[in-house]
């Protein structure tokens, strides 16, 4: 069934017949990213004022492909088990070269994580039970408040909102930029994007359908359906696929939207007509950042900072962890706990995640639509010797899916204790006694002590008691290990047998952006 | 290991027959491609990125 777009009432805003009161935390645009961050700075205790030029969800589902980061990430803003419960899981992608399978990948090949590997979902579930988390928490949620202009100040920006009855403005601390890939705020304030724009355009439809297609990814390169060109499949909930149909760079965008176009591709690809167009798009690629985040008061997260092509799912996803990077920050800046200069780790972290992202995606975009020359020359071989000799399977690039980086930080490591639980990586979850890890590592630091005190220096201690899998993912063959976990999750330092001084000055270094 | 640039193929003329021989009767097109998947199959069984990159790097350094 097709989703229901409820608008969301708009109330006119204070600033409309009064002066409006100071905001700590304005946040541009409700999107996922916006939304989530709102939420984020909620759970620290941070108010926030949400300013939105529409007033519905997503039109069209947009971002689908939610990874296990993410999920975890959303399920600490209390909308994760939600998520989960709606989409469809999913860790297997197939690709096919014509019609013969030619690579697979297996996301979450281990058990004992609470997340799944991915989840499809559309965008506007996302959102809407996003936006419900945050009228629970309060939030200042408005809608048709649409920003036309930012003023920094020394210790502010100044904003100019349009609403249906007139304008008003609003000064905050903080100014988060959650604006999308069109950044209006990037526009306002005269920013540029530096990076690749690829000549390639993919068509995007919604369609619904009775299918029993398998919860996988599948990816084909050439297939007989769609004559020489890429294709793609994903199953959502509630009956809808989302199929992506690469159209080349010598089409013409306007004719390819046109239903009349649209079905007939559409047929070939499930071989009947019984089916419903929910929503197309049309897109071209991009492989661009901005060079850097933080602008004085104005801060950019998620596709304002940072636009990929999609096929890796690193734009919501990426958007997802900068929010992660960015909300026990902001919110530990706002509270004064910790001077503004924290938020360059924002920028540093989140702009090596944006590399990363902007390498895999440029990579993959690059197999799936080479330049003429070598490029396709390489491409093409690549994919005639996987149908027939195991090495070359790897290389067949349809996509890398979205992985939550590993930060190059600097913190006390021991190289004894397992790689995967190293400084700069996300903690591993893994199945406590009661409940999950996960569940564990939320919203403050946290030292995790296995088979070893904790000594008392403030820090919220955590002691479970040492299973298998927790010794695989920590311990290694070590005895013992104590871990120092950022309000993020991510591992800020780790010791198999450290001094209390020395998780202290971990633990500062952390606060002050090292 | 480093990129070996001294003679080491026991039959030099043989190997170098049967390089000649796979193009033979191919448009120079499918020479390309037949060249492409050569040098993939004999980078993955190189294996080696430094002796890899050696070779990218006397690849190009030669006019």
């Amino acid at each position: 069934m097709a989703f229901d777009y409820s608008p969301y009432p708009y109330v006119p805003p204070p600033g409309l017949t009064a002066p409006e009161p100071r905001h700590k935390v304005a946040i541009i645009g409700a999107g996922p990213i916006g939304l989530a961050l709102a939420v984020e700075l909620a759970n620290h205790g941070v108010a926030s004022v949400v300013l939105d030029d529409n007033n519905v969800v997503s039109v069209g589902s947009r971002a689908i492909c939610w990874s296990k980061r993410s999920l975890e990430i959303l399920d600490r803003l209390g909308v994760g088990e939600t998520c989960l419960a709606k989409g469809v899981t999913w860790k297997v992608g197939r690709t096919f070269h014509r019609d013969k399978e030619v690579f697979n990948f297996d996301l979450l090949p281990e058990d004992g994580h609470k997340m799944p590997a991915f989840i499809n979902l559309q965008q506007y579930y996302v959102e809407e039970f996003l936006v419900a988390r945050a009228q629970a928490l309060g939030v200042d949620l408005r809608w048709k408040n649409k920003v036309t202009d930012v003023v920094q100040g020394a210790d502010h920006a100044r904003l100019t909102v349009q609403t249906p009855d007139g304008p008003y403005h609003l000064d905050a601390d903080w100014v988060i930029a959650c604006d999308g890939a069109r950044s209006p705020v990037r526009t306002m304030m005269g920013l540029e994007f530096d990076g690749e724009l690829f000549e390639e355009r993919f068509l995007i439809a919604d369609i619904e359908m009775q299918a029993d297609f398998p919860s996988e990814r599948w990816f084909w390169f050439e297939p007989g359906f769609h004559n020489g060109q890429s294709a793609l499949l994903h199953k959502q909930p509630d009956n809808i696929y989302r199929i992506d149909l690469q159209l080349g760079w010598n089409t013409d965008p306007e004719v390819e939207k046109q239903p009349e176009r649209i079905i007939p591709r559409i047929e070939k690809v499930v071989g009947h007509a019984n089916f419903k167009l929910d929503w197309t798009s049309i897109y071209t690629f991009q492989c661009r950042r901005l060079k850097k985040f933080v602008h004085d008061r104005v801060i950019f997260v998620g596709d304002s900072a940072h636009v990929v092509s999609p096929f890796g799912a690193r734009g919501g996803n990426g958007g997802l962890q900068d929010v992660d990077a960015l909300g026990w920050r902001l919110a530990a800046v706002v509270m004064q706990k910790a001077k503004p200069a924290l938020l360059a780790a924002y920028d540093q972290e989140r702009c090596f995640g944006a590399d990363e992202n902007l390498l895999n995606s440029s990579r993959a975009t690059r197999f799936m639509s080479p330049s003429e020359g070598a490029e396709r020359l390489f491409r093409d071989a690549v994919l005639a010797l996987a149908g027939k000799a195991a090495f070359a399977r790897p290389m067949v690039n349809s996509g890398r899916l979205s992985r939550p980086c590993a930060y190059p930080l600097t913190g006390a490591d021991d190289p004894a204790l397992p790689m995967s639980a190293r400084p700069g990586m996300v903690a591993p979850d893994a199945p406590l006694a009661q409940g999950w890890l996960s569940e564990s590592l939320r919203g403050q630091m946290v030292i995790l002590a296995l088979n070893c005190p904790a000594p008392q220096i403030g820090i919220t201690a955590l002691q479970p008691e040492v299973t298998p899998l927790l010794a695989q993912r920590y311990l290694g063959q070590a005895a013992q290990a104590l871990y120092l976990i950022r309000p993020d999750q991510v591992v800020a330092a780790r010791w198999i047998s450290p001094q209390a001084n020395q998780i202290q000055a971990a633990n500062r270094a952390v606060w002050e952006g090292h | 290991m480093t990129l070996i640039t001294a003679a080491n193929l026991g039959q030099p003329d043989d190997v170098y027959a049967a390089l000649l021989a796979a193009h033979r009767g191919l448009t120079a097109d499918q020479q390309a491609a037949l060249n492409a998947r050569l040098i993939l199959i004999l980078m993955n069984h190189i294996g080696d990125p430094q002796v890899l990159g050696a070779a990218l790097e006397l690849a190009k350094e030669t006019p």
